[in-house]
């Protein structure tokens, strides 16, 4: 099916800023769901509140868009209720990290089979651009006018610390790589974090002077590298993309049946 | 009424509510005085096939239930002061997307931390009004284990016709007092979802409201995909700015428990009759009441009772019509006046006292007969 067809079209246009990162994370993940084969009425979307989180509702699922910070609770409620179901969790870098910090630390914990998806544009878009825990030191935002001090969340090694079985990294520009990692993160079975770095343009960008929404784009493509690349060795700045951790570890739903059956010792 | 007898504990009155209602999906998080209901279904629901699961937080317990809900099951939490504080914004989402669910209050003495292991009932304004946004809200009380078993089926039952959340607001002494309750055989009290009979490849709208204000529900994982957001949405369950949807969907959330206070008020009269003198009161604190009437009838007072077991929407009529002939009301709770206000816009006398306690001793009779004393000229 062409992409289009995995669309609410009656709900668009979408609200994006164009410049927006989102929209190509939005069309690998389609792009995932349709090469996995995927049926329309086993597919759940649960995100939390901000421009990421709109993404549900474009999509042609069953969508829920819960409440800021909240998705991954919701999303475990889903899962535990129809594990039969495969269910999908865009966030935003401020709606898993901050506010919803702890969820997806238990979530990770648990190694519930859900796929989390953070579209991290080390911003907070939707309220007009202020700091979040992905923002990086010095950065500008509303609320960080002589710059930030809080240092940021690498969002991919406190997944691993918390326990995820699945963790990748990749952005919005390497959109055929961050489809293969969605598509491996879907098909995983357990807690599945995959970090798709995106790019705001209208707040992140013109605050901090790194140009439009292409030039952040270019950013992505240059300031970012395949996991242990040579360059990296060089330059340490430089962010790695690449699937972190991919282990075999029992799952929540999984381990469940000796809830339901009788005894975990028995095991 | 045929079935088991059992000699149970208040909170276990829930449980076996619950079960006997269909309960599917449970979250909670331990806290005192209403932890024993979390103990209980960890050993129970999983026998049953359904899914227990001790989430993170209050907050956590509340959005996988409605995350459950979505799916079909019939869902429930159960908590306390702190904990219920927490699950407010929640149960604002649960109103909003129409989600049915039931939320059990084990009130305890507040605010904050407070006396956890003492009895109070300072949460009846939280149940009302606590979640932000105007709103309406079920809530239901009982009095002894026997209503507190037959109020938790109403209460699933009342979450599935109206879609609402409905607050189950007990109290620390109603939680823990044993006593005996008839379980009985058959499921016959037990109001199933409604569910909608569009079939596939027809357009469902998820909140497109019948003409009788019910919406038929699908199930996540059905043949019908929708939205579902605690944004202001329409009929489709999508995000809409337009002041005319937002003006018919507050309306609708609003009206559909308001305009029905009648069908969902449930209360007990207990020799109002002849009564000159009225008691409300409700929960625990209605035990002493009754208490009161009997001792008060033995010495010749003409005293009655009405004890709500529904709280939200506040049955006005019901309090206004039970207090047509007596000058005299008393307004018996164990806060500073939650219900009692509500009562005063109800009746017409402009004698209604307060008999109250605070302090997280239960209140008694004798702290009724005192004001009693007072009120009737008979000096402290």
């Amino acid at each position: 099916m062409p992409v289009k067809d995995y669309l609410r079209l009656r709900f668009f246009p979408h609200l994006w800023c164009a410049g927006c990162g989102h929209g190509t994370i939005m069309a690998s993940l389609i792009q995932a769901i349709e090469e996995l084969n995927l049926l329309k009425n086993n597919v759940v979307i649960v995100s939390g509140i901000g421009c990421s989180s709109r993404l549900p509702g474009y999509l042609d699922f069953h969508t829920l868009h819960s409440l800021h910070g909240r998705a991954l609770a919701f999303a475990t409620g889903i899962k535990m209720a129809r594990p039969e179901l495969t269910v999908i969790v865009p966030m935003g870098d401020g709606d898993a990290s901050a506010i919803g910090g702890n969820h997806l630390i238990h979530a990770a914990r648990r190694n519930i089979d859900l796929t989390a998806v953070v579209l991290n544009n080390s911003i907070y878009g939707m309220t007009g651009g202020q700091n979040s825990p992905t923002t990086p030191l010095e950065a500008r935002s509303t609320t960080t006018p002589q710059g930030n001090i809080d240092p940021a969340f690498d969002l991919v090694e406190l997944a691993k610390g918390a326990g995820a079985s699945f963790v990748a990294r990749s952005t919005a520009y390497h959109a055929a790589e961050l489809k293969q990692m969605l598509m491996k993160g879907i098909s995983h079975r357990g807690f599945s974090f995959v970090e798709a770095v995106s790019g705001c343009p209208t707040y992140y960008g013109r605050r901090n002077k790194l140009g439009s929404g292409v030039d952040l784009m270019r950013m992505f493509k240059d300031r970012t590298v395949p996991m242990g690349s040579e360059k990296k060795k060089n330059d340490p700045s430089l962010i790695e993309r690449g699937i972190f951790v991919e282990k075999t570890r029992p799952s929540y739903t999984d381990q469940y049946r000796y809830v339901t059956q009788g005894d975990c010792k028995d095991s | 009424m045929s079935g088991t007898l059992r000699f149970i504990q208040g909170n276990e009155a829930v449980v076996e509510g619950a079960l006997y209602a269909g309960l599917g999906f449970y979250a909670g998080y331990p806290i005192t005085p209403s932890t024993e209901i979390t103990e209980l279904l960890a050993e129970r629901l999983p026998k049953r096939g359904g899914t227990f699961i001790q989430m993170e937080d209050e907050i956590a317990s509340m959005c996988s239930i409605i995350g459950a809900s979505l799916t079909g099951k019939k869902v429930m939490t159960a908590t306390s002061g702190p904990g219920f504080s927490l699950m407010q914004e929640a149960i604002g989402y649960a109103v909003m997307a129409e989600v049915p669910c039931v939320v059990v209050n084990v009130q305890r003495s507040g605010p904050s931390t407070g006396l956890p292991t003492a009895v109070a009932q300072g949460d009846v304004m939280q149940a009302r009004w606590g979640t932000h946004g105007d709103h309406a809200i079920i809530a239901l009380t009982a009095s002894n284990l026997q209503d507190v078993f037959k109020l938790t089926i109403e209460a699933f039952n009342m979450a599935e016709t109206y879609r609402t959340p409905v607050i189950l607001l007990l109290d620390e002494v109603v939680g823990h007092m044993r006593e005996k309750v008839i379980i009985p055989n058959e499921g016959e009290f037990v109001v199933q979802r409604l569910i909608t009979s569009v079939p596939e490849g027809t357009d469902y709208h998820p909140y497109l409201a019948r003409e009788d204000g019910r919406l038929p529900m699908s199930d996540f994982g059905g043949v019908h995909r929708y939205n579902v957001t605690g944004l202001v949405h329409d009929m489709w369950g999508f995000p809409s700015n337009d002041p005319t949807v937002a003006y018919n969907l507050l309306r609708h959330l609003v009206d559909k428990i308001e305009k029905r206070s009648h069908e969902i008020a449930r209360y007990q009269e207990h020799r109002i009759e002849d009564a000159d003198i009225l008691i409300v009161s409700y929960g625990s604190s209605a035990r002493s009441a009754l208490h009161m009437i009997e001792k008060g009838r033995d010495s010749g007072i003409r005293i009655g009772l009405l004890e709500l077991n529904t709280i939200w929407p506040f049955p006005y009529e019901v309090v206004r019509r039970a207090a047509e002939r007596t000058e005299i009301v008393l307004v018996v709770e164990m806060n500073m006046g939650q219900v009692y206000q509500e009562v005063r816009r109800a009746v017409k006398t402009d004698r209604v006292y307060l008999v109250n306690r605070f302090d997280g001793v239960f209140i008694s009779h004798n702290d009724i007969e005192k004001t009693l004393n007072v009120v009737m000229g008979r000096g402290v």
